[in-house]
């Protein structure tokens, strides 16, 4: 049986380099399990190889990533088919086939991971499009509907093999406000709801604020500053001021929890 | 893992150190679509099931029945340029007649094959390059790693598959239609009847010449299928590295299709 750690994922000091730049620089952090662990910080500062390493579409220079205490750097075939069945993954595009329908591309891990019968699966698809409020649109091809769309529909397919940790690298990126909001309030769902984990890479400081339980900012491949969101608008970080008054947050703060 | 790291290499001092890093890189490669091939020819245990062969009868139709068209009209001309070429030379000897045998075993030997080949090569290695490429720049090839969904299983080997049953179909079909080219020339151009040309290109022609030759565009299949998959997952940035996969899909898949033709013919024939 698969030991449950309380720490679902870690890393544990990992370092990329692409070229001579240093993507990732000895970062350390763990991810609880339940939570919705926040990355936040500028452009090109690692957030999405960050969220790479954790399913082994990168592997570190040096350092290890862990997940439920598996060294996932180390493994290989079967195994590492078997960590990722951990996860989820939002594509920044949504990451679509484009000859499938919407629906074919949501029942598409159920397709081909499980043996569910057609009518458990047509009644799973029906669950999720509702989720990401596209009930209506089954049959559409990804060319036909928009990149929020193509993206909700894509959050549609990380969850509907229920897994434990669901990855979002710029969930909000793009969409409308009233959109982002709804993925916000998805994703703070399935954490309240499924004790789904979320590791969220955003540039959306309100998103960010809203959801996370826990955020942390990259700089310079290191976490600059881990803080609750309370914590982290008061933080004394000059860097993190700056990424907060960009965004015309305060310390005082402009935000509200309980907005979703 | 089909998704792969992106490369960086400290630039080269002097020619030396390029064309070095140049040759290095080639066998790299040649060595990841070798296991390409392995790891699809061992998915192939996967082709009976009910999903993989109704994408493999798409991916047949797509390659085979749309490239029909111009598969036919090349076949009639290539017919046609074999009988006028070696008819005006025979004529010199009143041995039109024997242009028949000349088309038939040229077609079923080299050009049926060859012509086949490169023609899939520059729609379908293309087609499939562009379509892998852009799979990969817009992060679906790592979405169905990442759901534990094999590339491999699920989108190479259909194609591979539907490749090596449709490229000798459509060699032996072009065979027939430069014969019939070759005909007409004949009979319009050259005065040799089609009774006297069918009779003269059958009773020449071997069965070895048939087999040879689908056997021919058997690999040569096989050749544009895994060039063009492997150089669609290796494609990096962008719009432009899908161009440029394209490109080097199609270039590479002529250049083996040329290669292996000639050590196929020298293995049959000498």
């Amino acid at each position: 049986m698969t030991k449950i750690s309380d720490n679902i994922l870690k890393f544990e000091n990992v370092t990329k380099v692409f070229g001579s730049k240093a993507i990732l620089d000895g970062m350390n952090f763990e991810v609880r399990r339940g939570e919705t662990f926040v990355i936040v910080g500028p452009s090109g500062t690692g957030k999405s190889v960050t969220l790479k390493h954790m399913v082994r579409l990168l592997t570190p220079d040096d350092g290890n990533v862990y997940v439920n205490d598996r060294c996932i750097n180390e493994v290989t075939g079967g195994e590492l088919a078997e960590l990722r069945e951990y996860f989820g993954y939002l594509f920044q595009g949504g990451a679509l086939l484009a000859w499938l329908t919407v629906g074919e591309n949501i029942a598409l891990p159920l397709r081909e991971k499980t043996n569910f019968a057609e009518d458990e699966i047509q009644k799973r698809v029906a669950k999720v499009l509702a989720m990401v409020e596209m009930s209506g649109d089954y049959d559409k091809r990804p060319s036909d509907i928009s990149g929020g769309m193509c993206k909700r529909a894509g959050l549609a397919r990380a969850i509907i093999t229920e897994p434990d940790i669901v990855l979002y690298d710029e969930p909000t990126s793009g969409l409308d406000p009233v959109t982002a909001r709804t993925i916000d309030a998805l994703i703070e769902r399935l954490r309240v709801g499924l004790g789904v984990t979320s590791v969220v890479v955003t540039h959306d400081l309100h998103s960010a604020l809203s959801i996370g339980t826990r955020i942390a900012m990259i700089h310079s491949g290191k976490v600059l500053e881990l803080a609750t969101p309370e914590e982290f608008i008061r933080s004394k970080n000059s860097e993190v001021q700056k990424f907060l008054k960009s965004q015309y947050i305060t310390q005082r703060g402009s935000w509200e929890r309980d907005q979703i | 893992m089909i998704t792969r790291e992106p490369d960086f290499f400290p630039p080269s001092r002097n020619v030396l150190g390029q064309v070095g890093r140049s040759v290095v890189l080639s066998f790299r490669e040649t060595g990841r679509a070798m296991l390409l091939l392995f790891a699809a020819v061992a998915a192939m245990r996967y082709a009976f099931t009910k999903r993989t062969r109704h994408e493999i009868l798409v991916q047949m139709f797509v390659f085979g029945i749309k490239s029909l068209g111009v598969i036919s009209v090349v076949a009639i001309f290539t017919g046609m340029i074999l009988a006028l070429q070696t008819g005006l030379a025979l004529r010199e000897f009143n041995q039109e007649v024997n242009i028949g045998t000349a088309v038939m075993v040229s077609m079923l030997r080299e050009m049926g094959p060859f012509m086949t080949g490169l023609i899939l090569a520059a729609c379908v290695g293309s087609a499939i390059a562009a379509q892998l490429g852009t799979m990969v720049v817009s992060d679906e090839v790592a979405a169905l790693e990442i759901m534990s969904i094999d590339p491999v299983r699920y989108l190479v080997m259909p194609r591979l598959v539907a490749m090596l049953l449709v490229t000798p179909m459509l060699a032996f079909y072009m065979c027939i239609m430069g014969v019939i080219g070759g005909g007409i020339v004949g009979m319009t151009q050259l005065g040799v009847s089609w009774d006297a040309y069918i009779d003269n290109a059958i009773r020449f022609a071997e069965v070895k010449d048939l087999f040879v030759g689908m056997f021919k565009a058997f690999l040569f299949g096989g050749i544009i299928t895994i060039v063009a998959c492997h150089e669609g997952f290796a494609t990096t940035d962008g719009a432009v590295g899908v161009g440029y996969a394209t490109r080097k899909a199609v270039i590479v898949a002529f250049l083996f299709i040329l290669i292996a033709g000639y050590f196929v013919t020298r293995l049959f024939y000498v």
